[in-house]
């Protein structure tokens, strides 16, 4: 019983991060209807902005999370403004290609910057970890969770209570709509990518001490991104938070109780699975395609 | 004007031409050995630290003449953690860089993945790190292999066991899920079993897996007292880390030679502590059968600034390309059937000791497989010593 607990653990701090990055996908296919498969590429820049930050500038990992905010919101607004501002984004395959090239630009920036070898970069709470009876959980894990919710709060404010959430939900639901009513939409965009990348980096920068920093970190990342939004419904916001959460438990309890080895897979058999029975995902109504 | 453009463009065309034909023609005068390592990927800080190793070698062969009156030049591949790459990288070096001889290609699965290649253009390989019992077993002449298998690894381990207390009793282990090891996994249980030590669960990790919380939390209860983990650099360091973040109460040991020198820096859990198996110990250079070899690469080695706790993979390079200058030199040619049936007749002071290839497979169609030397050290609070 004390490993459901552990295990249930391990799957929700790992959940509010996948719900951050899938957070971020399904904001900028929802109103752009962009396939972002550079997606995974923001959370590797944060992740090296993390470490860039702290093991060469010398600032602590607090700041290391704002820098690695503000180089998100950068680099997503640079993405849209330069690559996406002129292109017709109704043409899919051209978006596509687009977004892998900038993918494979970013990850060999970075492998030329950084090397390939992977960074550590080092923990600023101490290494003991706290203990509930038998479920022990290290003090950078339970900040990460923490930080993840407030942030997924802080954002269902902003896109449920604010104008400028009211005037991107506008835009979502119908473009033409939006602009008759004195939406700039171009604005919208830019400020929808700089928001995804935003959350992508800062979930980078928040497992950075976690784990490790490499230029491929972004690879599974990004498949991971692609399989929650599939998983909510693409474009649901909501079913993005939820289905971040749902894949993180599957492949905890997964790995834990059915096989260690076939722990993605078995995340990808109940995406299989809900694709079969609810192809629209499992939040989002059924759409006409073409 | 369009026939005097051709024409110049022609003469420019010739000379160019000419220029780098004499040029690579003059640059023959290098031995070329090919390595093949992974330099980014999952298992990259280990691949970079032997390559080091190999750069070392070649400056010191280089600096005392060479072989055969000519410099070796080490034509250097990344086989970018992958087998495919593995695959490509030998390919490139043998057909276009025309190497004699390669190093390579550090994890099992690279090393058995390039094999056949070896096999179809006929030219010999040193293996350096890997140790799945397969490579020697499959029948391929062209293989030679430095390091040791995991049997061997677990043969020595098991003349150490009555050094550890308290006694070893039951053991889990926790395998990168690939060749090497799961093939570590079995010998190791198999050498347990023969000793009467119970074998409790297995758990694996995919190469580039990174959270391994599952995996622990399923080890936590299994009343072991001790884990055997098997994986490169990258994954020992999470392992131990967030096995002391779970705390769990087996004893760590880690086999394949690999040191997961990130704890220095940044150590795990207070008190928390655990033991590598390794084939060269830095710490501990007088103990090295040869210290006067260990020491020129301990000298080189420092000399380049690197990690010193890299050392302990750096001198699989290292000895590897000694042993092929070596038998480039016992061959009097560099031609890569000649250094084949050369190396057969290698005997070498190595870092690690005694380098010498004994027949292992198939009959006339055997590998060449070295007995080399184990050490085991224990890391606790960011402090080694060796046992």
């Amino acid at each position: 019983m004390d490993q459901f607990l552990q295990h249930l653990l391990n799957g929700l701090v790992l959940g509010a991060t996948y719900a951050l990055l899938g957070i971020g996908l399904t904001l900028i296919f929802g109103i752009m209807r962009v396939v972002n498969f550079a997606h995974g590429e923001l959370y590797a820049l944060g992740g090296y902005a993390a470490y860039a930050a702290v093991s060469v500038f010398d600032l602590n990992y607090f700041g290391s999370l704002i820098l690695a905010a503000i180089a998100g919101l950068v680099m997503g607004a640079l993405i849209e403004y330069v690559l996406l501002r002129r292109r017709d984004l109704g043409s899919i395959d051209e978006v596509m290609l687009i977004m892998i090239g900038t993918m494979l630009i970013m990850q060999n920036t970075e492998l030329l910057a950084w090397g390939g070898v992977a960074k550590a970069v080092p923990s600023p709470f101490s290494q003991e970890p706290l203990l509930w009876g038998e479920v022990s959980v290290s003090p950078i894990r339970l900040f990460v969770l923490c930080t993840a919710l407030i942030l997924l709060a802080v954002f269902y404010m902003l896109i449920e209570r604010s104008r400028f959430g009211l005037a991107m939900r506008a835009t979502f639901q119908d473009r033409d709509a939006a602009r008759i009513v004195g939406v700039d939409v171009s604005r919208i965009y830019t400020a929808t990518f700089a928001l995804g990348s935003c959350l992508a980096a800062v979930a980078g920068a928040l497992l950075a001490p976690v784990f490790v920093v490499s230029p491929t970190m972004g690879d599974l990342a990004n498949l991971k991104a692609f399989a929650i939004v599939i998983l909510g419904g693409l474009g649901n916001l909501g079913g993005a938070a939820i289905g971040g959460f749902a894949l993180a438990l599957v492949e905890e309890f997964g790995a834990g109780y059915i096989s260690t080895a076939y722990r993605d897979a078995i995340g990808f058999l109940v995406i299989l699975l809900v694709m079969i029975v609810r192809p629209q995902g499992l939040f989002a109504g059924k759409e006409r395609v073409g | 004007m369009w026939i005097r453009t051709k024409t110049w463009a022609a003469v420019a065309g010739a000379t160019a031409f000419t220029a780098v034909t004499a040029f690579s023609a003059h640059a023959q005068d290098t031995i070329k050995i090919g390595v093949s390592e992974p330099l980014t990927g999952a298992v990259a800080a280990s691949g970079n630290y032997v390559t080091n190793g190999a750069r070392i070698a070649a400056d010191v062969i280089n600096k005392k003449g060479g072989v055969l009156g000519k410099q070796i030049e080490l034509v250097i591949e990344d086989n970018k953690s992958n087998p495919r790459e593995a695959v490509n990288s030998a390919e490139k070096l043998i057909l276009k860089d025309k190497v004699p001889v390669m190093m390579g290609a550090w994890s099992s699965t690279f090393t058995l993945a390039v094999m056949p290649k070896l096999m179809e253009y006929g030219v010999p390989m040193v293996v350096e790190t890997a140790s799945s019992g397969k490579i020697t077993t499959s029948g391929n002449p062209w293989i030679f292999r430095t390091s040791p298998t995991s049997a061997m690894e677990a043969l020595a381990f098991g003349k150490q066991l009555a050094a550890f207390s308290p006694a070893i009793k039951k053991v889990d282990f926790l395998s990168v899920n690939n060749d090497w090891g799961l093939g570590a996994a079995a010998e190791f249980k198999k050498m347990f079993e023969a000793k009467g030590i119970t074998v409790g669960r297995t758990e694996t990790m995919s190469p580039d897996a990174t959270d391994l919380s599952a995996q622990l939390a399923a080890l936590k209860g299994t009343g072991s007292d001790t884990l055997i983990v098997t994986s490169g650099i990258e994954q020992l360091t999470l392992a131990i880390r967030q096995a002391g973040e779970q705390r769990l109460p087996q004893r760590l040991i880690t086999t394949g030679g690999s040191f997961p020198e990130p704890l220095l820096k940044t150590p795990g859990p207070k008190g928390y502590a655990s033991q590598h198996l390794l084939f060269f110990a830095p710490w501990a250079v007088e103990r090295a059968k040869y210290p006067a070899i260990a020491k020129e690469f301990v000298d080189g080695w420092s000399a380049r600034k690197l990690d010193f706790a890299g050392q302990t993979e750096g001198f699989r390079g290292y000895d590897a390309i000694l042993t092929i200058a070596e038998a480039i030199k016992v061959a009097g040619k560099a031609e890569p059937t000649a250094i084949r049936d050369a190396l057969w007749k290698v005997k070498l002071k190595g870092v690690n000791g005694d380098i010498a290839f004994g027949k292992e497979g198939p009959a006339g169609q055997e590998s060449g497989q070295a007995e080399p030397n184990i050490y085991v050290v224990e890391l606790k609070d960011g402090a080694v010593s060796v046992k």
